[in-house]
This record gives C-alpha cells, structure tokens and sequence, in this order.
C-alpha cells in the first residue's frame, strides 16, 4: 500500500465523503431537509447572499455577521392606563464592523389581544442623534421592513441599512461606518391589560457561518451537506446498475452463444445510438426530474451499453478455457458456469473501471441540474450551482457559492478516479513494469 | 454469408476485384444493419416521448385552450353557438393531427417523419430566420456545434497521440510522471473547467469574452468575423481540451508502452531500425484500428457532454437549443434533437465500421467475428 500514495490519497478522501454523508443522513433526517429546504418562512432570521466568515476574516475583513436583538432582554417600562398598557422598550446593541448590515428588519408580535398594537420606533445613534423611523399598527405577527422605507431613504439621502449607521449619510463618496452602541426604542400602546409586546430586531450581516447563504436566505451547508449522500448514492447505485447487470448480459451472451448473443448484441447496437443526455434532458422534461427516475433512466441505458462489446471480447477466449471445460464435465449449471466461472475471471479488470465510472455519474447528475433539470425537491451540488447560475453569482462577485459545490464535485471526481487509476496500476501488473 | 469464390491464382486484379466486392458487401450491409438500428432507436424514443399519452393530453389541452382564444373574439356569437364552435374546431384540428387515431398507427406515422427528417412544427420557438420547422431550426445550429467539437477533438486526438509516442519512449520520466499524476482530472467534465476558466479569464483578467460566438454586432468583412469566432473559440476549446487531454495521453502511453515491448518491435530494434521507422511502421501501423476506434468513441461521448458546454458559454449550438427547448417546454424540438443526436452517432458509428474495414482486412471476411 505504501507504494501506492495516491491509492491512499484517493481512498481518504472517499473514506472522508461516505463519513459526511453518514453523518449528514444521521443528523439532518430526510424529511427534514425536504422541508427545510421548500420552506421561506424557516429562513427568515438569515441574511440573502451573505458569504461565509472564514474567506472574510481570512482576507482580514470584519464584516459584520447577523445581530438579532430580542426584547426579551431588554429592560421594558410599562405604565397602565384605563383599558391597556403603555410600553417602552429599549434594545440597545453595540456595532463595530468595517462594513454596514444588509438589511435591517423588526419583527413584532403582539399575544394575548385581538387588538391592534400602535408602536412608534425611534433610532438613536452613537453620536446621540436621533433618526424617528416612523409609527405602525401591529397586530398578530408583523415585521416592519426598515430596509424597504422609502420614505426614510429619502430623507436619509441612502439605503436605511447605510443610512442608519453611516458617520455622515448626505456626504458623497463612500460612507463610512459609525461604531458604538446603537438603540432602537419602542413605544408602544397596547389595547387590552393582559397584552404582551414581543420584538426581534434583526440586522442581517454580509457574512454567515461556514458556507454563506443564497438569494432566498437559506444555508448553503444543508445543501451542500446533503448534496453528498445523494451523490454519492447517485454515482455508486449508477455504476453497479449498469457495470453489473452489463456484465452478467455480456457473459450470458458469450456463454449461450447463438440467437441470444446476436440479441443481445443488436440490442447493444441500437442503444449505443442513443444519446443518453438528450434523453435524459427529454424524459425530465416531459415526465418528472426526480433523480430516482433519472438514475432509472441511466441504468435503463446503461444496461446494453457499448461495454458490452468490450466485456465480449475479453469473454470470448475464456468461454473455451479448460477449467470451463472441466466445470461442465462435472456437470456445473449454466448460470454456476455464468456467474461462478466467467464473470469472476475478468473482475479484477473491471474494479478499477467501475471506479472510475462513479465519478461520471456523480458530475451527470450535476449536468442535469446545471440545466434545469435537478430534483424538484432534494438539494444537491448541481442545484447550487444552477441557482448560482441563474442569480449570477460569478458577475456579482459571490464566488463562494460557486466554488464550494464546484470544489466539492471536484473532490469526489479526483477522489475516485485516483483511487481507480491506482487501482488499474495494482491489478494490472504490465502497467508497472513495461 | 458473403459469397468467397475460390481463385488460386487469378493474378493480382482479380485479387483486388474481389477485395472491391467484399468490401461493397460489407459496406453495404453495415448500412442496411444501422438503418434498422436507428429506425429501432428512433422508435423508442417516440414510444419514450409519447408514454401513456401523456404528451397527447397536453396537445389536446393546447389546442382547445388556443381554439377558445380564437372563437373568443367574435361578436355577436351566442354562447351555445361558441360552444358549438369551439367543438367542431377541436375536432378539426385532433383529426388534423390523427389525434382520434390509436397511439400504435400514429407511431409509425410519427417514426416514418422522424426518419425522413421531417420533424414537425415547433410549438414556441423559431430559427433565427423565423421558420417554425424543427428542422431548419436543427439546421441552423448543427454548424456551430459541429466547428467547435470538431475543432477541439481534432486537437485533443493529434496531441494526445504524438505526446504519448514520445512518453512511451520516455518510460518514468518526469513529464511521464506527471501525467499520469494529472489523469485523474479528466474526471470532471468540460463544462466544469468552463465554469472557471470564464470566471478567470472573462471576468478577473478580461481577455476573452465570456461567451457567445461572434462580437455584437457582427463584423461585416469575412476575414474579421473569422477572427471574432476564433477569440470566443478560444475558452470552450481550452476548457474541452483540458478536461479531455490527460486521460487521453494516459491511456495512449500506457496502450503504447504494452505494444512496444511485443516481439515483432524488439525484432525491428535489434535490426537497428532508426526509432522514427519503428514507430510509424511497427507500432503506429498495428493499432492503427483500436486507435480509430477510441477516437470516434470519444466523439460519441462529446456529443451528449456538448449540451452544458455549450449552454455554459452560450454558443449558440445544438446543445444550447437543447436546453432553450427545455425553457420552453417544446416537446417537437426536444425530440428533433434527440433524433439529430441519434443520427450524428449512428453515423459516428458506420465512420467507425467503414474506416475499420478500410485497415483490417479481417474484418471485411468475417463481419460476424473477433469483434467489431
């Protein structure tokens, strides 16, 4: 083994992706991720497009990451009056990024009344002014979008994001941002004596955990967590579909010779001018592109593959070979004979081939989802690089959420294929020493 | 089977009068054999296309929805009578299409079109000069495709071949190492390197344009249109050439490297054969046929890999309208393009047997044996 380094090479990293994928299946269950995934609402505390913390702090920036304020915590005053409350509730939260948030949102709840809240929001800066963000009617769940006033956008002269915690909002050029401790205070009117105040102020970051988030807020770790097994067993399932089953034909074929051979090898000849792209792309488009189809589809076609030729052409000396020959004078079976004699004869040829095969079928299925055609529902490494695609990820400079599922594609591929090229050069000994 | 007239000693005309004919006969048969095989291959994918009815259920759907839109405009129609005519349109147009007949008859009517070529009327989309025939469409494109593939697999084939001759001789050494230390990077396809290739040399160093196939707009005389496409060449052809390149020596050295060391090549060396001799006559000539073969194989993998290559640095080719038909949900171009692809590879495939013919001889006595 020692001689081999890339075998081991290959063999770690194989080992390090089936230890990802256990661990994603154990601890994120199936149904879940499904949910996740479908659902806005689950996403609503995470920034959109924010790139993870390590590139930015690796690169020396201090960008700030999510902040969420409850007022939980807060120290609210309250004072009765005849039929309901009157509530005041500072949040205060200490900024000191080199970067502004991107995008600042207050989410409130008003429980135990039907009636609606009235709550009037001021903002207090560092440097003790005061920005009046404006009065709002609250009832149930709510959230006031601060980013999206536009009315304070235009007296801020900016984005209420930048706006909010630059030195100078009017001045032209770049702003810069203003560090200290920022409140945000509440006041507000509730209708009913037993009626509570919940608020959550937000102010989403531009960096978040370990592999950012995309357009519609969700974590890219999930999908690229989950992206794993499901390439995983995508590429495994494909290549033992189609190089067992190929095999077994192949050997049958050999074996029975006549009618069935030249069946199968017509059967061969016809799927071989089947382009299986296109019909992959037809059958997704026109029945459903769930990757269980699409895997059907692929060993459906890959069956009578052009492999078969080669596997014959191996088969055929071995068919009169005298340990065959005395197999039968012992009286063994046709399917013993098939499965016991022949095919365990050219294995050794084919396990390296079968390892290199799984990487191809780990980066067609990303193809399929690079075109549109990925799982409706599951998340895989192709699906992010399609929504990255089609956000314009690369033109708009989040080239993390292209590089990590590429990266990811890119280890599985050269993981295999060391292990199998290495693999061809053990069991093959005249690659060795010619 | 093939006829073989006994001639002892005919002369060498007769010898070459009867090569003529095997090889007509097999040529021959081979075309009759892969007309059947794409007829075959056609046919499913029609079957495939049209399971369960299902695309006959969105045809319906269409045309009453597009005949409703039609009969809507008329004034002073009552509703009964727009009922009524929104009927008899429907069944106009089903009977139009043979939709009322069973799927079985309208197969067969559908794969002698395919066959022909004539692949219908697209429901969305249309060729740059606005025809609605799938096939100009189809066409339009196969061009485009067809230059840059060519291009690529061309360059792809000569330089892995040469590299691997000289590697061959230079058995462990450190460019020999190398490469088979980069081979496992043609695991990824090329669509992949694309992706990065743009990123880097379009979009961080722009000195290449990022994708298309010509400047916009184009310019007017031959020779810098030439130029145009050449640059937007530069990158798909690039990332082709590397996802394909290092297997392709790998494998090449390491088929040379087992056909150096057979007798007849020892025997030639210890003629004291110059190298060059040697390697043209006693091991480029012999596998000559394997190395056809791997190489029109190669085309039929690039062919189906061309779709997101394409799609991925907008060359407005076969694969791109692939993937536009996708967009549109336009099932007659979807299955024109399957079709196209099955033709390109059926006749990838009868290249394959006519060039095998061509340079063994055994193949043209016996069709049937030692494998095609």
């Amino acid at each position: 083994m020692r001689r081999y380094p890339s075998a081991v090479a290959g063999l770690a990293v194989i080992l390090f992706l089936v230890g990802m994928a256990l661990y994603t299946v154990v601890t994120i269950p199936y149904g879940q991720v499904l949910q996740d995934w479908r659902a806005g609402e689950h996403w609503r505390m995470h920034p959109a497009n924010a790139r993870p913390v390590w590139t930015d702090r690796l690169f020396g920036g201090n960008a700030p990451p999510t902040l969420t304020i409850s007022s939980d915590t807060a120290d609210a005053e309250a004072a009765r009056f005849e039929g309901g409350r009157q509530v005041r509730i500072p949040m205060a939260f200490d900024f000191a990024y080199d970067d502004f948030p991107s995008e600042l949102t207050l989410f409130l709840g008003v429980r135990g009344t039907e009636r609606p809240a009235f709550v009037e929001i001021t903002w207090h800066r560092p440097d003790g002014s005061d920005v009046r963000l404006g009065a709002h009617r609250i009832a149930g769940e709510d959230r006031v979008s601060i980013s999206q006033d536009r009315a304070l956008e235009g007296r801020l002269g900016r984005v209420p994001h930048i706006g909010l915690f630059a030195v100078d909002p009017g001045a032209p050029g770049r702003p810069e941002v203003l560090r200290g401790t920022y409140r945000l205070t509440l006041d507000a009117v509730l209708f009913d004596e037993a009626a509570e105040l919940h608020a959550d102020l937000v102010a989403f970051g531009r960096v978040h955990g370990i592999a950012g988030t995309d357009h519609l807020r969700r974590d890219l770790m999930l999908a690229l967590l989950w992206g794993t097994p499901v390439a995983l067993a995508f590429g495994i399932l494909a290549a033992v579909g189609t190089t067992v089953t190929t095999l077994v034909i192949a050997a049958a074929g050999v074996w029975f010779g006549g009618l069935i051979d030249a069946a199968i090898q017509r059967l061969t000849e016809v799927t071989m001018i089947l382009p299986i792209l296109p019909v992959l792309v037809m059958v997704g488009t026109l029945y459903s592109t769930s990757i269980w189809l699409m895997l059907g589809v692929v060993i459906a076609l890959g069956i009578f593959s052009a492999s078969i030729k080669m596997y014959r052409a191996m088969l055929l000396p071995i068919r009169n070979a005298p340990y065959i020959e005395a197999a039968r004078a012992y009286g063994a079976s046709n399917a013993r004979i098939v499965m016991r004699y022949m095919i365990p004869r050219i294995l050794p040829v084919l396990i390296p081939a079968f390892v290199t095969l799984i990487p191809t079928y780990v980066f067609l299925e990303a193809s399929l989802a690079v075109l549109g055609l990925g799982d409706p529902v599951l998340p895989t490494w192709g699906k992010i690089l399609n929504d990255a695609q089609m956000q314009g990820a690369l033109y708009n400079g989040f080239y993390y959420w292209v590089v990590a599922p590429a990266a990811l594609l890119m280890l599985t591929g050269l993981g295999f294929a060391l292990f199998g090229f290495a693999l061809d050069r053990i069991f093959n000994p005249r690659l060795r020493t010619a | 089977m093939v006829p073989v007239p006994q001639e002892p000693a005919r002369g060498q005309a007769g010898r070459d009068m009867r090569q003529v004919y095997l090889f007509g006969i097999f040529v021959a048969r081979r075309i009759v054999a892969l007309v059947i095989t794409v007829m075959i291959g056609v046919y499913l994918t029609i079957v495939v296309a049209n399971m369960g009815g299902q695309v006959d259920e969105l045809r319906l759907i269409q045309i009453r929805a597009d005949v409703t839109e039609e009969v809507r405009a008329d004034p002073g129609v009552s509703p009964a009578e727009r009922q009524a005519l929104i009927e008899r349109r429907v069944a106009l147009e089903v009977d139009r299409l043979n939709l009322d007949q069973p799927f079985i008859w309208r197969s067969f009517d559908y794969l002698r079109r395919a066959m022909l070529l004539d692949l219908g009327r697209a429901e969305q989309m249309h060729s740059d000069l606005g025809s609605r025939q799938v096939s100009r469409i189809i066409v339009e494109r196969l061009p485009a495709t067809l230059l840059l593939f060519g291009t690529a697999n061309v360059l792809v084939f000569f330089t892995s071949i040469l590299t691997a001759l000289s590697l061959s001789r230079r058995y462990g050494s450190p460019v020999d190492r190398a490469v088979v230390a980069l081979a496992p990077t043609s695991a990824a396809p090329g669509w992949f390197y694309g992706i990065f290739l743009i990123l880097i040399f379009a979009f961080v160093i722009p000195i290449a344009p990022p994708g298309g196939m010509v400047a916009v707009p184009p310019p007017d005389d031959a020779l810098s249109y030439a130029l145009s496409v050449l640059r937007h060449m530069v990158l798909p052809v690039i990332a082709i050439f590397i996802s394909s390149i290092f297997v392709s020596i790998y494998s090449w050295r390491t088929f040379f490297l087992i056909h150096s060391s057979e007798d007849y090549v020892e025997m030639a060396r210890a003629k004291g054969l110059p190298e060059r001799m040697i390697e043209r006559r006693y091991i480029l000539r012999p596998t000559l046929p394997p190395i056809i073969t791997s190489f029109l194989l190669m085309l039929i993998g690039l062919w189906s890999g061309a779709i997101i290559l394409e799609q991925v640095f907008n060359w407005p080719g076969l694969g791109t309208l692939l993937f536009q038909a996708i967009g549109h949900r336009d099932t007659p171009v979807i299955i024109g393009g399957v079709v196209i692809f099955a033709y390109l590879l059926a006749l990838t495939v009868f290249l394959l047997d006519f060039l095998y013919a061509l340079l063994d001889p055994r193949v043209r006595i016996d069709p049937e044996g030692s494998g095609r």
